[in-house]
């Protein structure tokens, strides 16, 4: 067990000193949350078409300009339209989308530990 | 042309014998208490006919019989043989085909597997069984005919989407659908038990086989998909929350929510209303799969030719069977369940519980995101996409719990266990927890989330190792959980230590950065039977790998589609992945080259969770 | 009773999930991005098609008058098909023609306006389809009416006689 236990420590140390030596590319990230308009199964990201490849410069562009990530969001949809964006804004269209899992879980949860599970 | 007639009368011929085994049980079930003999031979028959069309097909593709409308639409004369017989489910109407193939085995194996279960229960499966294989054969030959004649004669196919000319691909579908129509009987089979106010123990052991089987198949035809979807899409993802991903991954949900409720009803009595709930929305959600997939419902990666009409039925099929089961659900099913012996909390029955408890919530996450567009579409007109960051932030923080569950439930004993000799166990997840906040503390808070989940990973995939060496344990078991915590490790690792580059090479040119060298040596042209493939020559060095990789370019001719094939060199601790691509107008390569830790491991960890399903599904034959 | 009253919520429940698929069985799959909410034209600056200089935005469509602007490539073949409809409009004096040459070599789209005729009073550049990404396009052919520094109109793909008929409507 205590061998165990040092390996978990180990490994758990070894490893987030990793997390943090990679640094996490911003135009990456902005683009895998872009959808592309051309292949519209696909991110911008991993898309090869015209439009993704410039939509990627532009992002790029954005940033060095100095533009924040939410600044680039709020350009693209204003002129492509909440569809482009791969999580969707937090606004009344989409609470329901958010809430209803959580609501589920937690109507789950009152099920379970009413109905079946008995403390003793 | 005489393949096709056949296939054509074979199929009109299976559809007849549908109604007559529909109309011989319903009397058998009035009469009788025994099986007439008769209904075992027709679902032979039945078999019998649905294999002779699916031949004529696949005779109809290798033979290139541009006269049949499916095959001028999906082969071409060179493409390669085994690609031909492989376009035979390629494509909407085989595929279907092979649907009805497997739907008609099916049933028939499972007459012959089910000599001991109460002959009522067995003829009246038989009946709702054949009101889906009737409705499939109405669908096949009314809108998706695959024997369609043409005239006048083409002299040459448009060809395979060339995309779909992967062995992995070819041997996709089968095995997936085997997974799907295995969960018809499930359904079935529970409809009839309800009916019969059949289900108990017995019942539980008995379709605890094909819970297992569809399990297997499913599993394993994802897998298939997902190592598809890995070197032939190009992008180094396996997973992309892509719809027609999410569909096949809640049946599997579904079922293995239900396999884990059935090990509780082999042992008492309880939770029947939520084995037969569930035993019905599994065949319900792979056949509601089937609708926003074909019906073109929703957009996706993987195109398929979409057609409202076809939507319009299956949807109204789906319908029909959801409706018959809510009523005999509420007409039939009495809730006899005995609450005099409650669950404690320290047992094995809680642990499923919440593994239940937690799945549902997975399932319902997917099956919004994945809906939840097409609501909206409809009743405000506004168009929202649900992709991949919404699925992480609803699932990641629940599988955190949903781990450390998985590590001590199998651990508690039935009925009620007690708490000492767990204190190991929780020491452990203090540990784990402690470790985590440790983390927190000192690193950048952006990957605490991450953190926490890799050690309560670890620490699902260390008591598991532990439980191999303790007696009498369920092996398929811990088998099948050690590989979901070798599952979840690897994917962890593999998107933190992923690395990627992306650059435009010219041949001759190379890239350089501080740990590693890309040099493009040059580009070969090289004519194929149905295609021009343009191969690179990369070398690459970096500080422990130096190596030559071939990522190649594909100008298919029938249809005209460019494809590119990436070179993966793959070790056991990560794949080293290429790809290039043209660009219009330019003279150069986009190049991109990505280093995927751990990638083995992700296939082999479900392997290892199908070989768990295989051990348990061995014992009981036993 | 209480059974009786679930049945029904749930037969409702399901009849509505039933609807919506139903409906939504007829709306395409495909999305087009409808004309955006702030409809003022984008500012940038592109370089001119033949004196290579680079060109405000702000003195381009700065006269009260109607402006088209035409994102067209020499690769892209229903460019060449909506052609002879853009020359066609050059005529009228009520509109100002501008084109984009969307990630083009300049030999190409020399030989596009020599073979098929120039209808636009200015080209300008985009040699890395930022510019059109501005605009909020995403493919070639796209067309937007201009008015007073609005887009008045937005067409995805190429122009047909129905729409070139839409904008001199407009512009009458």
């Amino acid at each position: 067990m205590k061998i165990l236990k040092i390996i978990i420590i180990f490994i758990i140390i070894f490893s987030s000193q990793n997390i943090k030596a990679e640094e996490k590319n911003l135009q990456n990230k902005i683009t895998k949350n872009l959808r592309c308009l051309i292949c519209q199964g696909q991110s911008v990201y991993d898309s090869d078409s015209e439009f993704a490849i410039s939509l990627k410069l532009v992002v790029q562009n954005k940033i060095n300009q100095g533009f924040s990530e939410k600044e680039i969001y709020n350009f693209l949809t204003d002129k492509y339209g909440e569809w482009i964006l791969y999580e969707p804004k937090f606004n009344k269209n989409t609470y329901i989308l958010w809430f209803l899992p959580l609501l589920i879980f937690l109507f789950g949860g009152a099920i379970v530990f009413k109905k079946f599970i008995k403390f003793k | 042309m005489l393949s096709s007639s056949i296939g054509y009368y074979s199929l009109i011929f299976g559809l007849c014998v549908s109604i007559v085994i529909i109309f011989l049980s319903i009397r058998n079930f009035k009469i009788s208490n025994n099986l007439d003999k008769k209904i075992l031979i027709f679902s032979f028959v039945q078999f019998a006919l649905v294999l002779v069309s699916f031949l004529g097909l696949i005779s109809a593709f290798v033979f290139s019989d541009f006269s049949n409308e499916t095959v001028f639409n999906n082969s071409h004369t060179t493409k390669p043989l085994f690609y031909k017989i492989t376009g035979t489910w390629g494509n909407h109407e085989g595929s279907l085909l092979l649907w009805l193939l497997v739907l008609t085995l099916f049933i028939f194996i499972f007459l012959l597997k089910s000599k001991n279960q109460p002959n009522k229960y067995r003829i009246l499966t038989v009946i709702f069984q054949q009101i889906i294989i009737f409705g499939f054969f109405t669908f096949l030959i009314k809108t998706s005919n695959p024997f369609n004649y043409l005239f006048p004669i083409n002299e040459e196919g448009l060809g395979l989407n060339p995309i779909l000319q992967d062995p992995a691909l070819a041997i996709h579908p089968p095995i997936l659908y085997l997974g799907y129509v295995g969960s018809s009987i499930i359904f079935s089979s529970v409809l009839a038990a309800t009916t019969l106010n059949n289900i108990n123990i017995y019942w539980a052991k008995h379709i605890k086989v094909w819970v297992l089987t569809s399990w297997v198949f499913l599993t394993l035809g994802i897998l298939l998909g997902s190592i598809w979807a890995y070197y032939e899409l190009g992008w180094g993802g396996f997973w992309f929350w892509d719809p027609v991903e999410n569909v096949s991954l809640m049946p599997w949900l579904a079922l293995t929510t239900l396999f884990h409720c059935l090990l509780v009803l082999e042992k008492r009595p309880i939770f029947k209303s939520w084995v037969i709930i569930l035993s019905i929305s599994t065949f319900t959600l792979s056949m509601c799969g089937t609708f926003l997939v074909r019906s073109g419902i929703l957009n996706s990666v993987h195109t398929f030719a979409n057609d409202p009409e076809r939507g319009l039925f299956i949807l109204s099929f789906l319908f029909v069977l959801v409706f018959i089961s809510i009523f005999i659900f509420f007409i039939f099913h009495k809730n006899d369940e005995n609450y005099s012996s409650p669950i404690f909390l320290l047992s094995k029955e809680t642990s499923l519980v919440i593994n239940n408890w937690f799945m549902m919530y997975f399932l319902s996450v997917i099956l919004i995101g994945t809906v939840y567009p097409i609501f909206l579409d409809v009743i405000s007109s506004q168009k929202i996409s649900v992709g991949p960051p919404f699925y992480h932030k609803l699932l990641i923080p629940f599988l955190i719990p949903f781990l450390i569950f998985m590590a001590i439930g199998p651990r508690l004993k039935w009925i009620k266990s007690e708490l000492k000799g767990k204190s190991n166990l929780i020491l452990l997840l203090i540990i784990s927890l402690f470790l985590s906040f440790f983390i927190i503390r000192n690193f950048d808070p952006n990957y605490l989330l991450n953190s926490i989940l890799i050690g309560s990973a670890f620490y699902l995939f260390f008591i598991t190792i532990q439980d191999f060496f303790i007696k009498k344990k369920r092996l398929s078991q811990n088998v099948a959980h050690f590989g979901f915590s070798l599952l979840i490790l690897s994917i962890l690792f593999n998107n933190i230590l992923s690395k990627e580059i992306i650059t435009n090479l010219r041949v001759g040119e190379s890239y350089k950065n501080k740990d590693l060298e890309i040099v493009f040596n040059d580009l070969i042209k090289e004519d194929k039977k149905n295609y021009v493939s343009f191969t690179g020559n990369f070398s690459i060095t970096d500080k422990s790998f130096k190596s030559l990789l071939k990522p190649e370019l594909r100008v298919y001719n029938q249809p005209n589609i460019i494809t590119s094939e990436a070179d993966i060199k793959i070790t056991l601790y990560r794949d080293n992945f290429i790809t290039i691509n043209s660009v219009k107008n330019e003279d150069y390569f986009n190049v991109r080259y990505l280093v995927k830790p751990f990638m083995l491991w992700i296939w082999i960890s479900v392997l290892l969770i199908v070989l768990g399903g295989l051990t348990s599904l061995l014992k009981k034959n036993d | 009773m209480t059974n009786k009253k679930t049945l029904i919520v749930i037969t409702s429940f399901f009849t509505f999930i039933f609807l919506i698929f139903f409906k939504g069985l007829n709306n395409s799959n495909t999305y087009k991005p409808s004309k955006s909410q702030n409809d003022t034209i984008p500012k940038f600056s592109a370089y001119s098609f033949y004196e290579k200089k680079i060109i405000n935005s702000e003195n381009i469509f700065n006269e009260k008058k109607f402006y088209l602007l035409n994102i067209w490539s020499s690769w892209c073949l229903p460019c060449r098909d909506e052609h002879p409809l853009i020359m066609s409009l050059k005529e009228n004096k009520k509109l100002e023609i501008i084109g984009l040459n969307y990630k083009d070599k300049n030999k190409n789209a020399k030989k596009f306006i020599d073979d098929l005729g120039n209808p636009y009073s200015r080209i300008l550049l985009d040699n890395d389809g930022t510019k059109a990404i501005e605009w909020g396009a995403y493919g070639v052919p796209e067309t937007f009416l201009i008015f007073d520094n609005k887009i008045i109109k937005k067409y995805i793909g190429p122009l047909n006689p129905e729409s070139v008929l839409e904008i001199k409507n407009y512009i009458k």
